[in-house]
């Protein structure tokens, strides 16, 4: 067994634009969900506008930076066209809608009808060359420390990533320490008692989705261009729910846990995967019992123990104090 | 109120100085006519009571009053502008701001955060304000005001802790000072003893008029008659959604009309 190898994969997808990704999807749900406190169950859906968008506009002859703002807007607009009109009902309201919308827009892209544009079932690959042009490492060369190793193509994805999600850190951190952040944070804890000290609590909630849409919307361009290819099978509803356990395992509402959240969720995952992949191929008895493809399912059972014990052992989150955890509702 | 001894106290009686005016405000909920007020003032800078047996329409007639719920008929104005289909908000920033009968405080905000949200003005309080900075000088303005009215309402020393700790007589407080925050002209208090240690409320009473002193209009809803007694110039009375009396406290406690209400019709006039 060798241990080295199995921590040295959790930190290689810690670091790598995987991680990056899901941070930026996790500060955007974390805006919505942790600040603002919108159930926002089809978070996903920002993710695949963001991704299709910047394949589309180059499939079609755009340019690259262009695809990028048109997927960054389409988060934008997707937010206010999902919160116009499901905002002013009920919290359960709005989360019921936005999972159905998700899935819808989902099945639209993935339809053979949308073909022509989107590329149904099988996407669109390869629209991403200009990033990868831009490249200023040896796309072949390996960087490392020790046995955690990556391309030269990889690390230009990873330092592109992850000063998106200090950028979009630091955004969100301003916000939030502005009276504006402070209003949303109100209405996180009562709708009606902010209402009525005089502040629009509609025009807030839109502010929040929209603006979380936008980084979310990151998310998924990361993925597409570092992937050069994008699918619909890659924005299944497992996705969001994978982003809201994240946002929750740092500390919904703080400003760094979104960020931890992605990091910790990825570290665990991916050595666990490594783990029982060399389990499976290693001792027998295991391999026995288990095929590889099963041995690689075993990874979700182990997130969701290590998720029960969280919620039973730190429900506020690991990096929210106690105290503000409990803040009982009255 | 001496000046209000001259007015008489019948339904619907026009007041010298209306800060609040309501005519034909009728709500429905399904076949149940919950509010039917076919007129009302409320006169400026006095405590007015709004009582009455439970279910006779008072927290209904405070959301419409307040934008919270809109009436199927009706109008009422405010400093004479009309408040038809104004949402909430805008009603608290024209200055008419409510609290709540089960209080509402922000548990896991500070108890100066909260404070500091209510506050009117405040640039930074807009999403491009917030982005381009420079509230801070507000802020540090509002700070000074929210930390004044805390030590007034003795809860100066719980600044800084979440609001969730509070006590619930603290939150009641906490939710009077709140108030003060948006600088209302008119206050609205649902039932702001419900729930309050008897010890406190005498405090909370003395507060009640500090806002009348201070030239504020306090309309509120209450069930304790010795609470109405001792606190209100004005007095309200509600049952089946219409206003069946109003007058002033000693004068209230006699009128026929209220007994009956609260106390039930005599048996030959049951049926209706």
């Amino acid at each position: 067994m060798d241990w080295t190898q199995i921590l040295a994969a959790g930190v290689l997808a810690t670091i790598g634009p995987i991680t990056a990704g899901y941070a930026l999807s996790a500060i955007g749900l974390n805006l919505q969900f942790g600040y603002a406190g919108l159930l926002n169950f089809g978070h996903v859906a920002f993710m695949l506008v963001g991704g299709y968008g910047v394949a589309m506009t180059v499939d079609f002859g755009g340019p690259l930076w262009l695809g990028v703002l048109v997927g960054i807007a389409a988060g934008v607009l997707l937010g206010l066209l999902l919160g116009i009109p499901t905002l002013r009902l009920r919290a359960d309201y709005f989360a019921i809608t936005s999972i159905a919308a998700a899935e819808v827009l989902r099945l639209i892209v993935r339809s053979s009808w949308a073909q022509p544009l989107t590329g149904g079932v099988f996407g669109i690959q390869g629209f991403a060359d200009d990033f990868h042009g831009l490249n200023p490492f040896p796309v072949r060369e390996l960087f490392g420390i020790g046995p955690v190793v990556v391309t030269g193509r990889s690390l230009w994805v990873i330092v592109v990533g992850w000063v998106l999600v200090l950028i979009a850190t630091l955004f969100v951190a301003r916000l939030m320490r502005s009276p504006w952040g402070r209003v949303l944070k109100a209405i996180r804890e009562d709708e009606d008692a902010t209402r009525s000290l005089g502040k629009n609590v509609f025009a807030y909630k839109l502010q929040a989705l929209m603006i979380g849409g936008g980084i979310a919307s990151l998310a998924g361009i990361l993925f597409a261009v570092d992937q050069q290819s994008i699918y619909p099978a890659g924005f299944e509803p497992r996705i969001t729910f994978i982003v809201f356990v994240m946002v929750i395992l740092g500390g919904a509402g703080t400003i760094w846990g979104a960020v931890l959240g992605a990091a910790v969720f990825n570290f665990l995952f991916f050595a666990i995967d490594d783990l029982t992949a060399r389990l499976q191929a290693n001792v027998d008895v295991i391999g026995a019992i288990l095929s590889p493809a099963e041995a690689a399912l075993i990874k979700y059972v182990f997130v969701g123990i290590a998720l029960i014990l969280l919620i039973v052992f730190r429900p506020q989150g690991l990096l929210r104090s106690r105290d503000e955890g409990r803040g009982d509702a009255s | 109120m001496q000046a209000e001894l001259a007015i008489a106290p019948e339904p619907g009686v026009a007041k010298p100085d209306p800060v609040l005016t309501v005519s034909g405000m009728r709500r429905s909920f399904g076949g149940l006519r919950a509010v039917d007020v076919d007129r009302l003032e409320i006169q400026r800078g006095t405590i007015t009571a709004l009582i009455g047996p439970n279910g006779a329409g008072k927290t209904t007639f405070f959301n419409l009053l307040t934008g919270f719920d809109a009436p199927d008929q009706g109008h009422h104005a405010l400093n004479g502008d009309l408040l038809v289909g104004i949402p909430a908000h805008r009603v608290a920033q024209r200055g008419m701001v409510r609290t709540f009968q089960l209080t509402k405080v922000l548990p896991r905000l500070t108890v100066l955060d909260n404070m500091l949200v209510a506050a009117k003005h405040q640039p930074g309080a807009s999403f491009r304000g917030a982005l381009r900075g420079g509230w801070r000088q507000v802020e540090r303005q509002n700070e000074e005001t929210a930390r004044e009215i805390l030590d007034r309402f003795g809860l100066s020393s719980m600044a800084d802790e979440y609001a969730g700790r509070l006590s619930g007589g603290q939150r009641k407080l906490l939710e009077m000072a709140r108030v003060l925050m948006v600088r209302p002209t008119v206050i609205m208090l649902d039932e702001p003893t419900a729930g309050v240690n008897p010890v406190l409320i005498q405090s909370l009473l003395e507060h009640v008029k500090g806002l009348r002193d201070a030239g504020m209009t306090v309309l509120l809803v209450e069930h304790d008659m010795d609470v109405v007694q001792s606190v209100a110039d004005w007095v309200v009375v509600m049952a089946e959604g219409h206003v069946i009396a109003e007058g002033a406290p000693r004068v209230i406690a006699r009128n026929p009309a209220v007994i009956e209400a609260y106390l039930g019709k005599h048996r030959g006039d049951e049926v209706e």
